[in-house]
């Protein structure tokens, strides 16, 4: 009878479910849908006609477009490989040993994260006040970077604990520094989650609206140009452009980071 | 053949992995400086920076802030108003953590249990992609669904609902002008963004619970309602208080949703952005910022207690 029940679910749960998931998305399709509606002043449902004009007014006569997703761009990248470095360095250094206080510092890396993004933000802003640091590029880097090394951290220090403690060892025993053992059997089975890790912190970056408020001072990042485009609309339509646009290049890195990791989650579950 | 290795000569790298291989805490130490220097002295540091801001106090003539260790600030956050946005915030807070658990059990029940293969694939592929999509493009989808003019309206007058919908923002304090300046417009959207935060820990937890548990409930006479109030639902609530950190502690301090979705009521992170900014009080702003701290700091030490980090 259990083995009956495994396989077929009760219809309420099944709707439940389903219903759940189209709540997640269905959303999402509206985006789309008004990047191409003609209707320029108003959210009307549905839309009076639909054009696809709106993609070359997005493109060629919006110049205040440009520079935010240019800033975007480079914050992110910048972002991702401090995020990277530091994040992997945290991950090798708690997954390794057991110390006194390793929880307390494995805690002490989530913080960015757990506790609410405007607590970064205006910490972050009044550290700069005080230390009288003006706003700049690194600014915005410096508060990105800051949570884009919880996701590497946690994808990193996920993978180095399934790492093979034995693989090490006879790495050794076959006489390999520790160098010539971290480039040869360490990275390569930590590079697909370190990727990951770094493509999530992309994305993470280049959508941060909360953090970058506080840290950007007269600097507009593609977010912060999107809020302003909320507050005040001018062309609605266009701003659903270039909302498509974040939406697609924050999808592919998560896409490729599930691609990445996906191998790991199978033999997690086949081994249970 | 250890021996031929040990005896080969070997270089700087050799002789600094010797080093590293006699004192391991020495390598834990150089790995652990760099990242613990960036998270202990810039971001606690900043913290505690914030702290101190809390408490200095706003000259209300000058409008200038006083440099001197005062209490004064943390007594305005318990004058009338400010108590309110508080409130209003918390309750918001709880309300959306009850409402995602509900609607996140099921989805997480189903690909914990039932998905296989691809399904399960697809499942956590569709709760990924909305948690990891662009928050302001998820936000700004709202924006235009509870519009007076857009979707919600239209659906409502087409199923002949629109009774129904005029009922809602009819309501005294929830409800408002349409449903993107009213309180359920601001709740329905943070239910949606936080969702995934809830769904995967819930469902991270409930992949743990072993399949001859159940079978032993059902053998030993337990009806599925028996066994899922006994024994799925105690063994799943680590992962439901592990998603609540989420959902709770985003709800306190978002202010960008609020803004965007709801009316001009303020909540937490409106009051710390619009005292920092336009209205230059940094200090009521950081007493304002502490007040989700030590909500957090007491959630996340239950949290501890009830095993909730294990699932994260």
């Amino acid at each position: 009878m259990s083995s009956n029940g495994k396989n077929t679910s009760p219809l309420g749960l099944r709707v439940a479910a389903i219903g759940g998931l189209l709540f997640l998305h269905l959303p999402l399709a509206f985006i789309f849908l008004y990047a191409f509606t003609t209707e320029e002043k108003s959210f009307a449902f549905p839309p009076p006609g639909l054009t696809t004009k709106w993609f070359g007014v997005a493109w060629s006569s919006r110049p205040d477009i440009w520079p935010p997703l240019y800033l975007s761009l480079q914050v992110a990248a910048i972002a991702t490989i401090l995020a990277l470095i530091f994040g992997t360095l945290a991950a090798a250094a708690l997954s390794r040993t057991k110390f006194f206080g390793r929880e307390s510092i494995s805690l002490l890396f989530v913080l960015p994260i757990a506790l609410p993004g405007i607590i970064t933000g205006i910490a972050l802003r009044s550290a700069f006040d005080i230390m009288s640091i003006p706003f700049s590029v690194w600014t915005i880097i410096l508060g990105h970077a800051t949570f884009c090394i919880v996701v590497v951290y946690n994808n990193a220090v996920a993978r180095f604990r399934r790492l093979s403690g034995n693989l090490v060892e006879a790495s050794m025993d076959l006489g390999a520094d520790g160098f010539q053992t971290f480039r040869h059997i360490i990275l390569p089975q930590i590079g697909t989650a370190l990727l990951a890790g770094g493509m999530l912190a992309f994305a993470l970056s280049f959508d941060e609206v909360i953090v970058t408020t506080f840290t950007a001072g007269q600097q507009t990042t593609l977010p912060i140009w999107m809020l302003s485009e909320l507050i005040r609309p001018r062309q609605r339509p266009v701003t659903n452009v270039v909302a498509v646009f974040v939406f697609l290049v924050t999808l592919l890195p998560i896409l490729a980071a599930y691609y990445l990791t996906r191998e790991g989650e199978h033999t997690g579950g086949s081994s249970k | 053949m250890t021996m031929a290795a040990a005896e080969r000569p070997r270089g700087i790298g050799g002789a600094i992995s010797d080093i590293f291989f006699a004192r391991p805490q020495l390598l834990t130490l150089l790995l652990l400086m760099p990242p613990l220097l960036w998270i202990g002295v810039v971001y606690v540091g900043s913290l505690f920076a914030l702290l101190l801001q809390s408490f200095y106090s706003l000259d209300d003539f000058s409008g200038l802030v006083v440099h001197q260790f005062t209490l004064a600030t943390y007594q305005q956050l318990f004058e009338g108003s400010n108590v309110q946005i508080i409130l209003r915030t918390v309750v918001m807070a709880a309300l959306v953590t009850v409402v995602s658990a509900f609607i996140a059990f099921p989805i997480a029940y189903y690909a914990a249990r039932y998905a296989r293969g691809w399904m399960k694939a697809l499942f956590y592929l569709a709760v990924m992609m909305p948690l990891w999509s662009s928050y302001l493009v998820k936000v700004y989808a709202w924006k235009l669904i509870l519009a007076k003019e857009g979707v919600i309206t239209w659906f409502a007058n087409a199923l002949h609902m629109g009774w129904l919908l005029d009922g809602v923002l009819g309501l005294p304090i929830v409800g408002g002008p349409s449903l993107s300046f009213s309180y359920v417009g601001t709740f329905l959207v943070f239910v949606y963004i936080w969702l995934p935060y809830m769904i995967l820990p819930t469902q991270a937890a409930l992949e743990r619970v072993p399949a001859n548990f159940i079978e032993a409930s059902a053998d030993l006479g337990a009806d599925p309602g028996q066994t899922f109030r006994t024994v799925i639902f105690p063994l799943a609530l680590p992962g439901i208080v592990a998603g609540s950190i989420f959902t709770f502690s985003l709800t306190l301090g978002d202010y960008i949703i609020p803004q965007i979705v709801g009316n001009s009521r303020l909540m937490i992170g409106q009051a710390v952005y619009t005292l920092q900014g336009t209205a230059g009080n940094i200090p009521l702003a950081a007493a304002f910022t502490v007040v989700p701290m030590v909500i957090m700091a007491f959630y996340l030490w239950m949290a501890k207690r009830m095993g909730a980090f294990d699932v994260l």
